[in-house]
């Protein structure tokens, strides 16, 4: 923001020119239409202002050839704004594979954030520059809406559901976090930071703030006291209830004879809500699990799902130190699946 | 020689629908659409400076970053209550309870609407509706959004929602009815020779939008229901903590709320083709397209919801469709806008006030409707949705585009209406007050939209402070100018010149009686010989009624 008053925001993602490209262009279309209408306009109101009371100009009926003309035309370029759009929307809401998972959770009126290696935030996030961050987020209440200009990004946080959302810095610095989904009293009080770190000083906070477990950790405890295990197995194994380990991201056959694919929303459907998406073979004789887990604990659950390898080991989990060398290590996340 | 001194002004006319009876009941329990024109008139004035007043505390508060003038919660609370005052109760009746409801069957040559009993209901339970909404706004008020989403509307919210929704639910049954009275008139009450073809496009556009109040306005009163059900009963159907799906009520408010843009806008559409033919003295260029392109809307604009989803988890598929289909519903727009911008050329054009209300009216829609094309593309609306570019975008359709038909319209009518004549200077005056005041409100809100400021906000980064003051300087501008025309029209009610049966010199059946009509209208039922704008009077054509003698081909 150097000049006075700016008119793009701080550019710190790899959207961020993407869609100040295509912005431009919408702008540049938009001033060039809006100008020539007015300026038409303007034209013809001097150059036929009424001169006499009583003439009467000459009846034109229209001209197919100009509505063909005019029809045609802005439909082509509307539809270079459709595909330019499209593309990078494509993008915006396609998750690389190979991201750092953050787990986002909202609640009226603050973001709670926890990283895979354990890390929890409040308002704040902290990510290194240049590495592709993605974050899988819930609700505890409403709608929130996660929103950062200055990456040009936002979605929708849902309760019941985890949508998510991700992003490669760019620029290193401290940037606007929003609630974008008006949701209650202190709606506008809803905000934070995205701190853009270098990886060495990112590696420096997160050994910094090893106060927490890691999700999977927390995940596997809460795994053990709610008695998963009797029939899922101690390790995932599985038991009276279908296997775990080694399920997430397969598509699973369900008793109902169409199959679901195991990801973060199926997992906690069939915690809060076991006989939705029964697994071939298994009877509904899991109770529910709702309101005796919280967000955070379902999404540290999941967390642990997730490290299950198929060898019903956890993987081991992410330790401060291996998260200290992302650059030699691809992601902490990548070691947990 | 000008030419309004050079007829004789005529004397008040003998009976009009004005004086026709008086008395309170003669007016609550009138039939007559004028009068019940002017019943809605009134009472969506009220609202309407209701909801000004509520504009003008927003305004106020966002004048400094600190949420210092209101509370967050009264903040929420004034938002809500300016969206739907603004919506539901001035908006969507504006222009077709009022100019639509008045001039409908004098410019098809009726008597009357079809369903006189019907029109005077719809008004009542208007009235209803929006006593409902004043209990709940004086009771607590509502502070949901006018969008009401789940599940904050039905779990979490701890205000009147149940009673507004009851409000808006019962309110509808009027827009509906509105609709179907429009659309049975128009069908069959045209006067012999008044063929589709030779309707004003006034009619046209409100055709289209009474088929969307009819198909469109159920949907709003059902999702409404399901809302105030699961709020009161607890029954699961948005609230995922009860079994529902909260984004399956955007679906469903979406559904009516977009093509209730086009109840808004639609309208005021064909107001301003009136006006830039009348004005010009031209007939419309490309009358059939225009016609055909207020269906068209009517008819995308139920297939275009999901833009209001791009960034709630909707599949990235079904977001490009509605994309696409987002584009495809601006085409009719600017098709429209391209026709008038074409009338004009060769024509003789009036600078009187409602043509000046016509040509803002055309800048400020060809603002709004390509800045709408930013939230039609989906990558700019990831990052401009719930920001001060929609907000921007929408005042631009709803106050640039509606608001400027209405006020327009309201101008060019008045004669026929009050039986008087607004002062035409003032009337020039405020038009560019309001052009003036309503470009310094929005025009900043684009910027920091795009830099990120987001809605309903009651305190804000300071970096956004200079695009909040100039806001709020347009405002108060923009509130100005509105004060003016409502102090001149109810002076002009008493103290305005008497106006001729056609101040304006124009061909269009309403001109063809006195000033006010009498109550049935015309004298004689008229039979319609010539097209619509037809300003040349054809030599080999009978032309019925009283028609200027000096308007002459030049």
């Amino acid at each position: 923001m150097q000049s006075w008053i700016p008119l793009v925001p701080e550019s710190a993602s790899t959207f961020s020119w993407q869609v100040d490209a295509l912005y431009f262009y919408l702008s540049g279309v938009t001033l060039f239409f809006t100008l020539l209408i007015s300026g038409v306009l303007i034209f013809f109101v001097i150059r036929y202002r009424r001169r006499t009371p009583y003439e009467i100009p000459r009846p034109i009926a229209g001209s197919h050839k100009l509505e063909t003309l005019w029809t045609v035309i802005p439909f082509v370029i509307a539809m270079t704004m459709f595909g330019w759009g499209a593309r990078i929307y494509f993008n915006l809401y396609k998750p690389p594979a190979n991201a750092i998972e953050v787990y986002v959770v909202g609640k009226q009126w603050m973001w709670k954030l926890q990283h895979a290696t354990g890390q929890r935030e409040i308002n704040e996030l902290h990510v290194p520059v240049g590495r592709k961050i993605k974050l899988i987020m819930t609700t505890e209440d409403v709608i929130h809406d996660f929103f950062v200009p200055a990456f040009r990004t936002k979605a929708d946080v849902i309760p019941g559901r985890y949508t998510t959302l991700w992003f490669e810095a760019t620029k290193t610095g401290r940037y606007h976090l929003f609630c974008a989904e008006y949701c209650g009293m202190n709606h506008s009080g809803m905000t934070g930071s995205v701190i853009v770190m270098e990886p060495r000083e990112f590696d420096d906070w997160l050994s910094g703030n090893t106060g927490g477990t890691t999700p999977a950790v927390a995940g596997q405890q809460l795994y053990q006291t709610l008695g998963c295990a009797s029939c899922h197995g101690a390790n995932g194994e599985g038991g009276r209830g279908p296997r775990l380990a080694g399920a997430f991201g397969k598509i699973s056959p369900l008793e109902s004879g169409q199959s679901a694919r195991v990801d973060e929303a199926y997992i906690r459907e069939s915690i809060l809500n076991p006989q939705a998406k029964l697994v071939a073979g298994f009877g509904p004789i899991m109770p529910t699990f709702q309101g005796q887990v919280s967000e955070d604990q379902l999404v540290q659950l999941i967390a642990y799902i997730k490290s299950l390898q198929a060898s019903g080991q956890p993987a081991q989990a992410a330790s401060p130190a291996q998260a200290a060398s992302p650059a030699t290590a691809p992601s902490p996340t990548r070691n947990l699946r | 020689m000008r030419p309004i001194e050079s007829f004789e002004v005529p004397a008040p006319p003998r009976v009009n629908y004005i004086n026709a009876q008086y008395g309170l009941k003669s007016w609550l329990l009138t039939k007559d659409h004028k009068r019940i024109a002017l019943l809605y008139l009134g009472s969506i004035t009220f609202f309407f400076f209701i909801g000004g007043l509520y504009a003008l505390m927003i305004r106020l508060e966002l004048l400094t970053p600190q949420g210092d003038l209101l509370q967050s919660t009264t903040y929420n609370k004034v938002f809500t209550q300016h969206g739907i005052i603004m919506i539901f109760f001035f908006l969507i009746p504006s222009i077709p309870a009022t100019l639509g409801n008045f001039l409908i069957p004098m410019m098809i040559g009726a008597k009357d609407l079809a369903f006189p009993r019907i029109n005077l209901l719809s008004w009542y339970i208007y009235l209803l509706g929006g006593v409902i909404t004043i209990y709940a706004l004086l009771a607590g008020g509502v502070d949901t959004g006018w969008t009401f989403y789940t599940p904050f509307s039905t779990t979490f919210s701890n205000s009147y929602v149940v009673a507004t929704g009851l409000g808006i639910f019962i309110n509808g049954f009027s827009s509906i009815l509105t609709g179907l009275n429009f659309i049975v008139t128009i069908h069959t009450m045209r006067a012999p020779g008044m063929t589709w073809f030779r309707m004003p496009l006034f009619l046209w556009s409100h055709y289209a939008t009474s088929l969307i109040m009819i198909l469109g306005t159920p949907v709003v009163a059902i999702t409404i229901l399901l809302l105030a059900f699961e709020r009161v009963a607890r029954v699961g159907i948005f609230d995922p903590a009860l079994g529902g799906d909260p984004v399956l009520f955007q679906h469903l408010f979406w559904f009516y709320s977009h093509p209730a843009v086009y109840i808004m806008v639609l309208p005021s559409m064909g107001v301003i083709s009136e006006l830039i033919a009348n004005f010009s003295r031209k007939n419309i260029f490309g009358y059939s397209f225009v016609a055909f392109s207020s269906l068209a809307i009517a008819v995308f604009g139920f297939l275009v919801w999901g833009h209001h989803l791009f960034v709630t988890s909707q599949s990235v598929y079904a977001g490009m469709i509605f994309s696409f289909l987002s584009f495809a519903v601006a085409i009719p727009s600017a098709i429209k806008v391209f026709n008038w911008t074409a009338t004009l050329y060769r024509s003789s054009i009036s600078y009187d006030t409602p043509m000046l209300y016509a040509l803002g009216f055309i800048g400020l829609f060809t603002v709004g409707g390509m800045t709408g094309l930013f939230l039609a593309s989906l990558a700019t609306d990831v990052h401009l949705s719930d920001t001060y570019f929609v907000v921007a975008h929408f005042h631009y359709i709803m106050v640039g585009g509606a608001l400027m038909g209405y006020l327009g319209g309201l101008h060019y009518w008045w004669p026929k209406i009050a039986g008087r004549m607004y002062p035409e200077g003032w009337g020039r005056f405020s038009a560019l007050i309001i052009f003036v005041g309503f470009n310094l409100t929005f025009l900043p809100q684009f910027i920091a939209g795009y830099l990120g400021m987001p809605r309903r906000y009651h305190a804000y980064p300071p970096e956004f402070q200079v695009f909040n003051v100039l806001s709020t300087a347009g405002a108060s501008i923009l509130g100005f100018g509105m004060l003016i025309p409502a102090i001149y029209f109810v002076w002009s009610m008493r103290y305005g010149k008497h106006a001729e049966s056609n101040p304006w010199h124009l061909p269009g059946l309403e001109w063809r009686t006195q000033s006010p009509p009498p109550t049935e209208n015309f004298e004689v039922t008229p039979i319609v010989t010539w097209e619509a704008y037809e300003f040349a009077p054809r030599e080999e054509t009978e032309v019925v009624g009283k028609f200027r003698p000096e308007l002459e081909r030049i």
